[in-house]
């Protein structure tokens, strides 16, 4: 037998938002070591943050991320209402949902087309594949487009956001931009279905594997803002108490913090909020995905694309219902009483679960934040996965051959680096 | 006449401003047509050490590496084009330059010594040549689309030199300052975004960084007058843009008062 020692190098991983680098060691066709790797160089938030005012949380914190600012904001301002028990009226409460919604059909829009569906049909790059798939691309960049036009209504610009406000809004939408909305979403509703199936209809390699889905559980509704931390294991937890279980710890090869459950890693984000939460969609949606070949819940980690078209076309439906009813509060926002002591937030960020913890002083400002983003509680699973997975397909291949799939594999899961990384710089050593 | 080639760099960053590429909607579609995008990682097409004559950069420099990969981009480029806070002014986590940054990494991280990072967070501008800068936070896609339509016209792109006020006088936006009392920065705050904060009934923040001849001192008079400490004014210009010579000026200058 002849001895095969070969490295390969990419040194940017394309399609993923963020800077991060792979190392495969591959050795008689075993792995001997595996690490997706995150530099992302520090931004050091949670220290930036001490000594500032509860106030200016929400502008700070949605820096951390340019693609899900509105998570950063919704996570920060429910964790200060909670502490300070000031009462969100219902008006508030939808307008929340709606701007959620915003963020979800822009940011999976965005995932499905310009970073996931090239993988999937053999190019490079969205605007490659728009030379075979002209009216898909453009479809779908459409729908981003309408994301970002419901997080404007609220925020005045769909990245970092300036209507939010601990309490509610800075601002209430006129009802004449309400009503242009609302008719420019029921105008593209027939377009994102025929999105969900033609993303039903995309050869999505076959992935079964165990994991354990994490995600928010609203006993009203599918959830967004809030809710208990539920597992596919039976695990039922107050935010509050989130930190008993999941453990953040530093590895040498990251300047993301690993999270893990217990010692395990699990998976937050779409597919994991959709496999622990499939019974409050719709009928509509329901039915639909009856008809797809697909079932939730899934283990086949592939079914993350679909889960993304299912939650924009649920963004969708739920907009239309909240602007169809809208009407122009009195006044947009509670107004808030400081109380020193630990707030907790817990909302759904595009990408799966995102918690904060901030310990306030009387004065209202920070003395100390935690943030735990979606990606760097995915971060275990991905390496779970790409050992599983290329162990599955089998090692002695071309190593372009492995190396597309672990790429593919990492893309799969959105990772968004920047909220935990930007150079996925992939190198494999075979002995 | 052959097309413009662009490359589109991220250094330490959110990602926020390379959206304003990739929320064109349909309009990014044209975009490519229109210029020969190189490099641009997030968007699927790498080469990162190929010649352009364009190349926009987002993030502020933080690590050594970021230090060597900075001055490749400007050897590879004809024209360099620096898109938002971070990579004009370093952007927000400037704010450690001000505070032990050595204490701060050592604070979050268990194992700093796996942390590659500067002492100081560095705009692109310290590192090298810089021919145009986009200020914001984020940049808008109007000014990335003004910007590439001036160079493929060969017109030097232009900068906005009038402040925020300006756009709120076009709007008929009440003050916030004026009539409410609020701390509005838009007095000594670059335009572009529209004046969305004050249309919403709240103080601009200065995401747009400093104006040209902006008086910081006069405005942080004004701030004291409506009742804010001198630590709450030199806070107002101590965010995202903390690092441009103009509100660090102000900060010091209304601290030592």
């Amino acid at each position: 037998m002849t001895e095969k020692k070969i490295n390969i190098r990419v040194p940017v991983l394309a399609r993923v938002e963020g800077e991060g680098a792979l190392e495969i060691d591959i050795e008689n066709n075993q792995i001997t070591h595996l690490k997706l790797k995150i530099f992302e160089p520090p931004r050091l938030f949670e220290k930036l943050l001490e000594g500032r005012h509860y106030s200016e949380v929400p502008d700070i914190v949605a820096r951390i991320c340019g693609i899900c600012p509105v998570a950063y904001q919704m996570s920060a301002v429910h964790a200060f209402e909670s502490l300070f028990e000031t009462k969100i009226s219902p008006w508030v409460n939808d307008m929340r949902r709606l701007f959620y919604c915003g963020e979800w059909i822009e940011s999976h829009a965005l995932h499905i087309h310009l970073l996931a569906a090239p993988d999937f049909l053999g190019y490079e790059s969205a605007p490659a594949m728009a030379k075979d798939y002209p009216l898909e691309v453009r479809r779908g960049v459409e729908i981003q487009a309408i994301g970002n036009d419901i997080i404007r209504l609220l925020g005045g610009r769909s990245v970092h956001p300036v209507g939010v406000k601990v309490g509610g809004f800075h601002h209430a939408p006129k009802a004449e931009d309400v009503n242009a909305l609302l008719e420019k979403l029921k105008e593209k509703l027939p377009a994102v279905e025929e999105m969900l199936r033609w993303c039903s209809t995309l050869t999505l390699p076959s992935n079964e594997q165990e994991f354990v889905s994490v995600a928010l559980c609203d006993e009203k509704m599918y959830p967004m803002n809030q809710g208990n931390v539920i597992s596919s294991e039976g695990l039922d937890l107050s935010i509050d108490n989130y930190q008993t279980v999941f453990k953040e710890h530093h590895e040498a090869h990251s300047t993301a913090l690993f999270s893990l459950m217990s010692g395990r890693p699990y998976l937050v984000g779409p597919l994991a909020r959709l496999n622990l939460n499939v019974n409050q969609l719709p009928d509509h949606i329901k039915s639909i995905i009856a008809t797809s070949g697909i079932s939730f819940p899934s283990n086949n980690m592939y079914h993350s694309l679909f889960a993304r078209a299912v939650e924009i076309l649920y963004g969708f439906l739920e907009s239309i219902r909240i602007l169809q009813t809208y009407a122009k509060p009195e006044t947009p926002y509670s107004l808030v009483k400081v109380k020193a002591g630990v707030a907790y937030g817990c909302t759904e960020a595009p990408r799966g679960v995102l918690w904060h913890r901030y310990e306030v002083d009387e004065e209202g400002l920070i003395t100390s934040a935690t943030i735990i983003p979606p990606t760097s509680q995915n971060q275990a699973r991905m390496e779970e996965d790409l050992r599983n997975s290329l162990n599955l397909t089998g090692l002695d291949r071309k190593e372009d051959d492995i190396r597309f799939q672990a790429e593919q594999i990492v893309r799969n899961y959105d990772p968004c680096i920047s909220c935990a990384t930007h150079f996925l710089d992939l190198r494999i050593n075979r002995r | 006449m052959s097309q413009i080639k662009v490359a589109v760099h991220k250094f330490s960053s959110c990602d926020g401003c390379q959206l304003a590429f990739l929320n064109l909607g349909a309009d990014l579609l044209l975009l490519a047509d229109l210029v020969d995008i190189k490099h641009f990682a997030e968007a699927g097409v790498v080469d990162e050490s190929v010649h352009v004559n364009v190349a926009f950069v987002e993030g502020s420099v933080s690590t050594n590496k970021e230090r060597q990969r900075i001055v490749e981009v400007r050897k590879n480029t004809d024209y360099l084009i620096t898109i938002g806070a971070c990579a004009t002014s370093g952007g927000i986590q400037a704010l450690r330059n001000m505070n032990d940054g050595k204490a701060w990494i050592e604070a979050v991280y268990a194992k700093p010594e796996y942390i590659d990072s500067l002492d100081k967070v560095l705009p692109i501008a310290e590192c090298v040549k810089v021919d145009f800068e986009l200020w914001g936070c984020p940049v808008s896609s109007e000014q990335i689309v003004t910007t590439i339509r001036s160079l493929l016209s060969g017109v030097t792109p232009k900068d906005n030199t009038e402040k925020v006020c300006m756009e709120c006088k076009r709007k008929n936006n009440v003050c916030t300052l004026v009539t409410k009392g609020d701390p509005c920065l838009g007095p000594v705050t670059k335009a572009g975004c529209g004046a969305i904060c004050p249309s919403f009934g709240r103080a601009c923040y200065a995401c747009y960084g400093p104006a040209s001849h902006a008086n910081t001192a006069s405005l942080s008079q004004r701030l004291i007058g409506i009742g804010l400490t001198t630590t709450q004014v030199s806070e107002q210009f101590q965010l995202f843009n903390n690092n441009a010579p103009q509100f660090k000026r102000a900060s010091d200058e209304v601290l030592r008062k």
